[in-house]
């Protein structure tokens, strides 16, 4: 097997992660899209890092993954204080940016 | 793995593990997007993410997929699951699409972006893979020349994110705290504005209660006979869980009295009741249950 | 001797703000002050008259530079002055004219309870008009220029009570708005091809510039003394202007203002002497004046009116002399300043008649009045004498010499031009005997005015006999004095140049037909008017008078062909501005509008839609990055 199709894989994670921020409207099961994506991502940075022999590669998904964690907790918050004001879960209700 | 240096082709087990687990994380993802309820996403999620820990581990990157397991699974998932269930389970879990050609709009970016992608990489010339092995070794290990690198090469990069860790960490405190500002009304206040809202009056009606089961599911009937909503609990009623035993009353009823009626040899009772008769019996072995 | 030259213009700008800003209390005294400060104005002209005299005739020219008036790169315009002898002429001119109508409307204007604002108009018409004659660049000129049109609109409208001097007033600004908009784009040309605007410059480098830009200058230039000259077709302001003070008349309508354009015409030879083409036209204009204008004062029973329709054949001379180059130059001030002594004096007296009379301008209610005025008489006819060339008379020598000049222009133009004024000097005959005829001769034929007073015809007070007779004296002997040893061509050729030209006819010749003319116009006149009574109420006369009597259908004319056309200019290009101009405008409004009705759906708000595009956004990117690899 040619370890290209590690990145066949993170490239598939990755569309079926956007199709799904794109269709769920729960914003928790939105939010877990966005990791999955993130994921994809990291999976395809270690293949490159295989690829070319060293280990930026892994440093980049290792800073990814820091990022992700951040992200997760101020955005989990967000969805926390967001239900606590409108009583929802659903990322339609929060159309504000309309008029 | 140092077996996998400089070379183009795996081992057998490794390809056999891809299939597998490439396989299972597929259907992980895609569960994660199509089921219905968030704790179900969530754990196939959580599937997804230890196999592409197994992944990293096979491509050489033994402290990701050691930290892919402790960091995503083990706490981001948590974290996850901790706010679906402080957030609850609410009707907005129904895949039912709500926009206008949204789904299609979806699908269709979704496709070509994939297919696109995959195009793109085919069409790349990644014929050469150098392997790991020279890289893990020269400082000593995997975990040895990752941290030589984030403490060298990256490490403004290291110290920026860990200041974006702190932020996010206070952040995520600012935005869940909530100072109370104003006294809580105690329980004369709270009765007054209820009676000034004029809703709703007295406590709740319990819910129907019947020996058989839980019975917080099971709605109160009206005199009338219908079932009332306010009798059940709000979380039950989101989630679509109340069980309407509205027609299993009467159906009930009508057992009782076929039964009170061949005990007392009423005939007409017993002719009228006879095509209701087996019905009821076997709804009523189901209830009970 | 140069710093004189401001307070030229600066005694009667000063009268102007005084009397204009001083309000009432100076009522009593005000007219003094703006005569003394008139002849203030006088007394320096003249000391710089003097002083001129004492110089040789090429260092007479005096120049003074005030300030600069706008300073900026590549564009300097300058409050400057500049007095040589054509400004002399002009200053001497204004100033004596002037002080001797302050004097006369003192008189004139006694029971006008507006006679301080009056005199502050006054005053400040002269010192425009000063400022207009000795500017030493267009960009000056044209200040005074406007000057002077501001100070007629307001004393033509002086009595705005009466709708006509209103009325006449505007007709009159806006009439001068046409040819002053000849004289700015003159000044925008002249700034494109010299790039100054200043005397000198100008006129040294017109020579070498191309013809075509020096015709339209010229033309241009033309276009703004018609308007200001009342030269056809600009003409149809000046017979309304006569609503105006008969004072304002004199001096503004007759005597200076109106000469404007010739003096424009003149300081400006060296354009045309080297634009035949636009000369020629300058020509075409003063001929076809001289005879509109005669014709028109031989219908008029107005008698301010005939003498307008005269002012304007006179100048109408003046315009064609000017036109002959430097042939007429000098001869075409000359009859300016004759002109200038005899018109006023006809005016004045025309006043003075209509002081006796009730104010009553209709010559058929006049007659016989030489008894009751002899004063009044004896300066008019001097005047009368003057204008119709009588031998030895100021307009004897200055109209021959213009008659001349037509004459030595050479070839058909100047047979043509030559009996054009021989035509006109005749007709002038004519008009002139019969206005005299019918004021000073004949029977009485006075009737009470419509409130039923007798008028009691009487001789006007001294303050105005005085001018009158000081004008008698300049109608008189000024030709005479001018003209003999050419004391006036040697005075002005180094300002504007002479040229003898080559007559025909020799000199006798032309006096002989002139005289001939004289008479022939007298005898008609007195065959008309002399021998029989004159009727009070006018025959209804042949098609000819009657539209002279409308001033040659002139009004008829701009309504038709103006009025009208613009009517029907505006409301096409209104039309055009509705559908065109506002479709195009208000089309791309609202597709413009459609159009975002419909982007705003794509704006709804969700968050989801929002990724979409953004997805969609990333996948076009992709593709766009495979396109080109791929490529």
């Amino acid at each position: 097997m040619n370890p290209v199709n590690y990145l066949y894989l993170a490239a598939l994670l990755f569309a079926i992660g956007a199709s799904g921020v794109l269709i769920r409207r729960n914003v928790i099961v939105l939010f877990m899209c966005i990791e999955l994506m993130l994921n994809a991502c990291n999976l395809a940075l270690v293949t490159f890092s295989r690829m070319h022999g060293n280990l930026d590669g892994q440093i980049v998904a290792f800073f990814t993954m820091v990022v992700a964690a951040a992200e997760v907790v101020v955005g989990l918050a967000i969805i926390v204080s967001l239900f606590r004001s409108r009583h929802s879960a659903s990322v339609d209700d929060a159309s504000l940016m309309k008029l | 793995m140092n077996a996998l240096a400089a070379a183009t082709t795996t081992s057998t087990g490794e390809a056999v593990q891809f299939w597998v687990l490439g396989i299972v994380a597929v259907i992980g993802a895609l569960s994660t997007v199509l089921l219905k309820k968030a704790v179900h996403s969530a754990l196939s999620l959580a599937g997804t993410m230890i196999i592409l820990a197994v992944f990293y581990l096979a491509n050489g990157a033994y402290f990701l997929g050691v930290v892919q397991v402790i960091v995503y699974t083990g706490a981001i998932m948590m974290l996850f699951l901790f706010v679906v269930m402080l957030v609850g389970v609410t009707a907005e879990d129904s895949l039912k699409e709500t926009l206008k050609g949204q789904r299609w709009l979806a699908a269709g970016c979704s496709l070509g972006f994939g297919i696109l992608l995959i195009a793109g990489i085919g069409n790349a010339s990644l014929s050469t893979f150098n392997g790991l092995g020279a890289a893990n070794a020269r400082h000593g290990g995997n975990v040895e020349g990752l941290a030589n690198l984030i403490f060298t090469k990256y490490v403004f990069a290291f110290e920026i994110t860990g200041a974006l860790l702190i932020t996010a960490s206070v952040g995520a405190m600012v935005l869940t705290h909530r100072e109370r500002t104003e006294r809580a009304k105690n329980q004369r206040e709270l009765a007054e504005q209820r009676v000034r809202e004029g809703k709703h009056l007295p406590p709740l009606p319990a819910p129907g209660v019947y020996a058989r089961h839980n019975a917080v599911d099971i709605p109160g009937l009206l005199p009338d006979g219908t079932p009332s909503e306010l009798t059940v609990m709000q979380t039950l009623r989101k989630r679509g869980q109340i069980r309407d035993v509205s027609q299993e009353s009467l159906a009930d009823l009508k057992a009782l009295e076929q039964r009170s009626g061949e005990r007392l040899g009423r005939e007409d009772a017993d002719a009228v009741t006879r095509g209701a008769g087996p019905a009821s019996a076997a709804e009523n072995s189901e209830a009970a249950q | 001797m140069e710093n004189l030259i401001a307070l030229l213009v600066a005694a009667p700008l000063l009268g102007a703000a005084v009397l204009l800003c001083g309000g009432r209390r100076l009522d009593k005294t005000g007219h003094w002050l703006g005569t003394a400060l008139a002849a203030a104005s006088f007394v320096v002209g003249l000391i710089l008259f003097t002083d001129m005299l004492g110089k040789g005739a090429e260092d007479r020219a005096l120049h003074q530079h005030l300030f600069s008036w706008i300073p900026v790169e590549g564009f300097q315009a300058d409050i400057a002055f500049q007095l040589d002898q054509l400004s002399m002429t002009f200053v001497l001119l204004i100033t004596g004219v002037g002080t001797l109508i302050h004097i006369y409307s003192i008189g004139y204007m006694e029971h006008d309870e507006r006679r301080r604002r009056f005199f502050g108009y006054l005053n400040l018409f002269l010192a425009a008009m000063l400022i207009l004659v000795i500017a030493d660049n267009y960009l000056l000129l044209y200040f005074g220029w406007e000057g002077v049109g501001l100070a007629s609109f307001l004393l033509i409208g002086f009595w705005q009570h009466k709708p006509t001097a209103a009325t006449a007033a505007k007709k009159a600004f806006l009439v001068n708005r046409v040819g002053d908009m000849g004289l700015s784009i003159a000044i925008m040309l002249m700034f494109t091809t010299f790039g100054t605007f200043a005397f000198g410059p100008v006129l040294e480098s017109a020579g070498e510039t191309s013809q075509g830009k020096l015709t339209a200058i010229g033309l241009m230039l033309l276009l703004a003394a018609c308007g200001k000259s009342a030269q056809v077709p600009l003409q149809s302001w000046l017979g309304d202007a006569m609503e105006g003070p008969t004072p304002v008349s004199a001096l503004i309508h007759a005597a200076t203002m109106v000469t404007a354009g010739v003096y424009l015409i003149v300081r400006s030879g060296a354009i045309f002497n080297a634009a035949p083409d636009a000369q020629l036209v300058v020509v075409i204009v003063g001929a076809v004046t001289l005879i509109f204008g005669a014709i028109v004062g031989c219908a008029k029973d107005d008698i301010k009116k005939a003498l307008a329709g005269s002012t304007m054949s006179q100048i109408g001379y003046m315009i064609l002399a000017a036109g002959l180059g430097p042939i007429g130059y000098i001869f075409a001030i000359m009859h300016l300043v004759t002109h200038g002594f005899f018109k006023a004096g006809l005016f004045l007296g025309a006043g003075s008649v209509m002081h006796g009379m009730n104010d009553e301008v209709d010559m058929r209610k006049y007659g016989g009045l030489r008894k009751y005025m002899p004063v009044t008489f004896i300066t008019f006819g001097l005047g009368y004498l003057a204008i119709i060339g009588f031998p030895g008379l100021s307009g004897f020598f200055s109209k021959d010499k213009i008659i001349e000049a037509a004459f030595a222009k050479g070839g058909t133009e100047g047979w043509i031009l030559g009996s054009v004024a021989l035509l006109g000097a005749a007709i002038t005959a004519f008009y002139m005997t019969r206005v005299m005829l019918m004021t000073f001769f004949g029977e009485k034929r006075w009737q009470p005015d419509a409130e039923g007073h007798e008028p009691h015809p009487h001789e006007s007070p001294r303050s105005m006999t005085i001018p009158m007779i000081v004008l008698a004296f300049g109608s008189v002997f000024a030709g005479g004095f001018f003209a003999i040893g050419d004391r006036f061509v040697n005075w002005l050729e180094p300002v504007t140049g002479y040229d003898h030209g080559h007559s025909p006819l020799s000199a006798a010749t032309v006096t002989g037909a002139t005289v001939v003319a004289l008479v022939v116009g007298v005898g008609i006149a007195w065959a008309m008017y002399g021998r029989k009574p004159v009727p009070v109420v006018a025959p209804r006369g042949s098609v000819l008078t009657r539209a002279a009597r409308r001033d040659l259908l002139q009004d008829d004319f701009n309504h038709v062909v103006l009025v009208r056309g613009g009517e029907h200019l505006t409301r096409s290009l209104v039309y055009v501005d509705h559908s065109l101009v506002d479709g195009v405008v208000n089309g791309t409004a609202a597709s413009v509008g459609g159009l975002s009705g419909r982007m705003r759906k794509l704006q709804n708000g969700y968050a989801r839609t929002y990724a979409v595009s953004m997805f969609g956004g990333a996948a076009v990117v992709i593709a766009a990055t495979l396109l080109m690899r791929a490529v």
